[in-house]
């Protein structure tokens, strides 16, 4: 993170925020590694990029604005189901089905905002995880619009701009789940580094200082939750697509669980976390459950565990905090 | 005579009454030390395990499990303060979140290749099985005896929290740490007790509860989201919050199976959202 | 991706725990380096043509839900497949087997399929199988269909799961082909004219609702109320306070395994619903070995219909609970058998292909094969690739000190009702 010094302009600040480093860009080319170097790895590489985009929608409202939520696979499924019906009942042109799942995500992102936006602490978590664990029981029993726990079937998906269709290997579904990825990625860097971001950060800081100033915080509370809704319907949708599949499991209390652990492994408020959390947990879960998959929530556990006692902030917060001592002896 | 609806009152009251027994160490070590602790139903669990090995393998007579129980997960739980948690009293909710989701799952693993993923059976003494009528109603004996340790647990803590010099030194503590060190407190003592107080009182509820929920590695996670239900519901640190937290949430629970069996899984959730939109600070809460 | 080995090793978190065996983790290490090498191996055969691999061993792909809330019903599949291998021995028509195991982690069809894909893709694996849950053999049908690989569902119980993919084959059971039973056997020989049904609101507990209504009243029974309980449902008091209220003659149950038969169990004895005045007729899981344990004298007379329980009478079943207790210290149940029979069968249609294993020529193999399992003579259906089997009608009975659950009629050859 760029330092902030007196005198620094605002707008120098948020200059320097969205100046590209090379770390970053280096990143992003190594996204494409898996093509050429892990190509029997691709379906996996398809299902971290979806996680990760998922995660970073959690960073919006988690990181920057102090929302914690742990019902935010609600969003994730409602895109999932959605899209996965839309290509039933309408076709299966993917980019559409895509369009209508966030949608409605976001739009009931939207409508419970309205609620989230007044509580804090504990509260906002259990009445995200309330209504997280509503949405997965109304999923539940409309059993005849969602195939209820045997998952929804009969999802057919045509190929992406009529030219790739999803194959075996995972190709086109880790390039299309990539490109979605990178797509919101970059909106959301603009996003957060824009003065609504910092208005979000300000919220997070200091909850009853913001409106004083003039922020008006619920407004913000809501256009930010509504956006992470959108964000999380799109890698739900995304993952109907790609797997041709959706279950209940989608709209679960564990997936919420689980894009938590990963933001907050990585680091939650500095975009990167969520990526680099997602990318950690799901490679390390993948090995790990190879070699014990009966046990392997134990090495998953000590790598937790290893991680706050090493790393506190997360991955990302804790490098970055052992590179600044180091700079500065 | 009472009409039957009674009787099945009594049972909704009496799996509040096991759910109160779970969670409210949680309440404790949550409510006072503000430590977010995500292992707390995997000290549960230990509990649970502790008097499932005594009564099957070492034929101990199941009352006499409970103690050792209570005292395993107590200890348990001081090893793991003083190695870990109390490194991150000051770290964000956010790390301690890791950290604890950590240790639970650390504990599923480990319960699995201990003890196997298989359901564990326990018989209880005769006198805790079958049911009592009253005025007509069948009253089931184990549901007696859990609401009855339940009061127990809720008029030690009570008279303990507020009327005992160790009360007094855990609030003071709470409230302003550097305070209470000033005035000669060992507070790095009373939070190591306080928290054994909590996980002993989660290994105990899950002893309590394999007889009607019965017990499996997934324990520390199945019954977590029920546990912070109440805890919330019921407020921040009161305990007697997260007792009438229980009885509304058991309550509202049965009734609801009975007279509307369609809300089905609904109503606690809803009965939940609707009281902390309501009051956000839980029933008996204060902040 | 090797874990690293600090303070928290685990061979010595289970010395300090006392576990039996702390040797086992540490080969369990050797086992990950192994695995690393293997798939360095493998990775190079991969670059190798294709005309290399015939002395390749065939790699049967076993996914399920390892960890997890159904974490018990994968390890004892796991337990019946590995006491196959055990009696059978590991190479068959000169190829060796070689399973590789995959966790989903409960019902989740993506990772079911996932799994599946890269079973496929990358570990070159020729067969799939396992499949506790719907769910997840519903994921993985897709990729066999594609891949045309032969798939061998073990457990997961929904009719249509063979109707996915022409290379599926069943060998456990299907709801309807239970509950069917149920319902027929309760209205005739049972002698119950009415009946009230409890069953968990999901899919299987949906599927077995229906199928039994259906045969309950195509029998001249009468369907006097129903209620559809929550799946996470820790307390049934109030569900069977509502069916006592109509006075029933009979009730028919279907719960998930686990922990709730037990809870049922002892909550219709609370609310004194005895089993011996009330005829309680559910499916098998719902007076499993384990509930049954925890029951006690409670369960006495409890009714059910299922395909396989290790107190099964047959000398072959006796042979099995034998060495299935020699080996895991504890009883079969029908996940075991599943993994068992559905072993013999990769066996047997190994067997006749002479070792091909594309899923054309097994799955031309494995239609019609006739066999004495543990739980009786089974057969594959060559229409529908799915089991045909004996179910039998058993009664929970005291013998000789022990509380289990006792086989008193049967109905022969029962193939799953709704396929068309």
């Amino acid at each position: 993170m760029t330092q902030v010094t007196s005198s620094m302009t605002p707008q120098a600040y948020l200059k320097s925020l969205s100046r590209w480093r090379a770390a970053e860009i280096v990143f992003w080319l190594a996204t494409l590694l898996p093509f050429f170097l892990f190509p029997s790895y691709l379906s996996l590489a398809s299902q971290i990029a979806l996680a990760a985009l998922f995660a970073l929608s959690l960073d919006i409202i988690l990181g920057y604005a102090g929302v914690v939520s742990l019902g935010h696979a609600a969003f994730f499924g409602v895109g999932a189901y959605a899209a996965g019906i839309f290509s039933k009942m309408v076709w299966g042109e993917p980019l559409t089905g895509l369009l209508f799942g966030a949608t409605l995500a976001g739009l009931l992102g939207y409508a419970s905002s309205f609620i989230i936006a007044r509580f804090r602490h504990l509260t906002l978590i259990m009445i995200t995880l309330g209504l997280g664990l509503l949405a997965h029981e109304v999923a539940n029993r409309a059993h005849w619009l969602t195939g209820g726990s045997d998952g929804l079937q009969g999802i057919e998906i045509w190929p992406v701009f009529g030219l790739f269709k999803f194959d075996l290997y995972g190709t086109t579904a880790y390039g299309y789940s990539l490109a979605l990825l990178f797509i919101f990625f970059l909106a959301s860097r603009r996003l957060l580094n824009s003065p609504f971001g910092l208005a979000l950060r300000g919220i997070r800081e200091n909850w009853v200082r913001m409106p004083a100033i003039g922020a008006e915080r619920q407004a913000h509370i809501r256009k930010a939750y509504t956006i992470a809704a959108f964000m999380a319907g799109v890698a739900g949708a995304a993952l109907a697509q790609t797997t041709e599949s959706v279950s209940l499991e989608s709209i679960g209390f564990q997936r919420s669980a689980d894009v938590l652990v990963m933001l907050v492994l990585g680091g939650a408020g500095r975009l990167y976390g969520g990526l680099v959390g997602a990318t950690i947990f799901m490679v390390a879960r993948d090995q790990f459950s190879g070699i014990a998959p009966q046990y392997w929530y134990f090495w998953i556990g000590v790598l937790l565990v290893t991680v706050v006692m090493v790393l506190p902030n997360g991955i990302l917060g804790g490098l970055s905090k052992l590179t600044a001592r180091w700079r500065k002896p | 005579m009472l009409p039957p609806v009674f009787g099945v009152l009594f049972d909704g009251i009496a799996y509040g009454m096991l759910l109160f027994v779970l969670s409210v160490g949680l309440s404790v070590t949550l409510g006072l030390m503000n430590f977010v602790n995500l292992a707390h139903c995997a000290f549960a669990m230990l509990g649970g395990y502790v008097t499932v090995t005594l009564v099957n393998e070492l034929q101990w007579p199941f009352l006499a499990t409970l103690p050792v129980s209570f005292l395993a997960a107590a200890a348990a739980s001081v090893v793991l303060e003083r190695l870990f948690y109390r490194r991150l009293y000051r770290a964000s909710d956010l790390d301690q979140v890791l950290l604890t989701i950590g240790f639970a799952f650390i504990s599923v693993a480990a319960a699995a290749y201990v003890f196997g993923t298989i359901q564990q059976p326990i018989q209880t003494p005769p006198f805790l099985r079958g049911s009592t009528g009253f005025l007509g109603l069948g009253l089931s004996n184990y549901r007696m005896f859990l609401v009855g340790i339940a009061l127990v647990v809720t008029l030690l803590l009570v008279a303990g929290l507020e009327y005992t010099r160790f009360g007094a030194q855990v609030r003071a503590a709470v409230d302003n740490q550097r305070m209470a060190r000033g005035l000669g407190i060992d507070v790095d003592r009373t939070f190591a007790v306080t928290f054994a107080l909590g996980s002993g009182l989660a290994g105990l509820g899950g002893s309590l509860a394999i007889d009607i929920v019965g017990l499996d590695p997934s324990f520390a996670f199945t019954y977590l989201v029920y546990v912070l239900i109440i805890v919330s519901v019921g407020g921040l640190g009161s305990i007697v919050g997260s007792f009438a937290a229980a009885c509304l949430i058991g309550i509202s629970d049965v009734a609801g199976k009975y007279y509307a069996p369609e809300l089905g899984a609904f109503l606690i959730y809803l009965v939940m959202v609707a009281v902390l939109m309501w009051k956000p600070a839980g029933l008996f809460g204060r902040r | 991706m090797r874990p690293r080995r600090g303070r928290f090793s685990l061979p010595r978190l289970w010395g300090i725990l006392g576990a039996k065996d702390a040797n086992k983790v540490i080969q369990g290490e050797e086992y990950m380096r192994h695995s690393l090498l293997a798939g360095a191996a493998l990775l190079a055969t991969a670059l190798l043509p294709a005309g290399a691999q015939a002395q390749e061993p065939i790699r049967i792909g076993f996914i399920s839900a390892f960890s997890g809330q159904f974490a018990d019903t994968s390890a004892q599949m796991d337990n019946g497949i590995k006491l196959y291998m055990k009696q059978h021995g590991d190479t068959v028509a000169g190829r060796k087997i070689e399973i590789i195991r995959k966790d989903t982690g409960g019902p989740n069809p993506d990772v079911a399929k996932r799994l599946a894909q890269e079973l496929v893709v990358r570990d070159k694996a020729d067969i799939l199988a396992g499949f506790t849950l719907t769910p997840e053999a519903l994921g993985a049908a897709g990729v066999s269909a594609e891949a045309k690989k032969f798939m061998v569902v073990m457990n997961a119980a929904t009719s249509v799961i063979t109707e996915r993919s022409p290379y599926i084959v069943r060998v456990s059971l299907t709801l309807p082909q239970i509950s069917e039973t149920a319902g027929t056997w309760l209205a005739t020989k049972g002698g119950a004219k009415k009946a009230y049904t409890m069953v968990s609101d999901f899919g299987p507990g949906l599927d077995a609702e229906g199928a039994f209504q259906r045969a309950f009243k195509a029998a001249g029974g009468e369907i006097i109320g129903s209620v559809r309980m929550p799946v996470a449902n820790p307390d049934f008091s109030a569900f069977i306070q509502r069916a006592k209220d109509l006075n029933p003659e009979s009730i028919f149950v279907f719960v998930p395994g686990g922990a709730q038969p037990a809870a049922i169990g002892k909550a219709f004895a609370e609310r004194q619903i005895d089993p011996k005045k009330v005829k309680i007729m559910s499916t098998g899981e719902a007076v499993d070995e384990q509930a049954v344990k925890a029951m006690g004298d409670l369960a006495l007379g409890r009714l059910s219909t299922w395909h396989y329980d290790y107190n099964h009478k047959s000398k072959m079943n006796e042979d099995f609970v034998k060495a299935f207790n020699a080996e895991f210290k504890r009883n079969p149940d029908f996940f075991a058998v599943g993994g068992y029979d559905g072993m013999r069968l990769i066996y047997e249609a190994l067997k006749k292909t002479g070792g091909k294993a594309d899923g054309d020529a097994l799955i031309a193999a494995a239609k019609g094969m006739k066999w004495e399992s543990p739980r009786g003579p089974i057969s594959i259906d060559p229409a529908t690739r799915d089991i045909v089997q004996t179910v039998y009608i058993r009664r929970v009975e005291k013998v000789g000190g022990a509380i289990v659950n006792v086989e008193f009629d049967k109905v022969e050859n029962v193939k799953d009702p709704t396929h068309k």
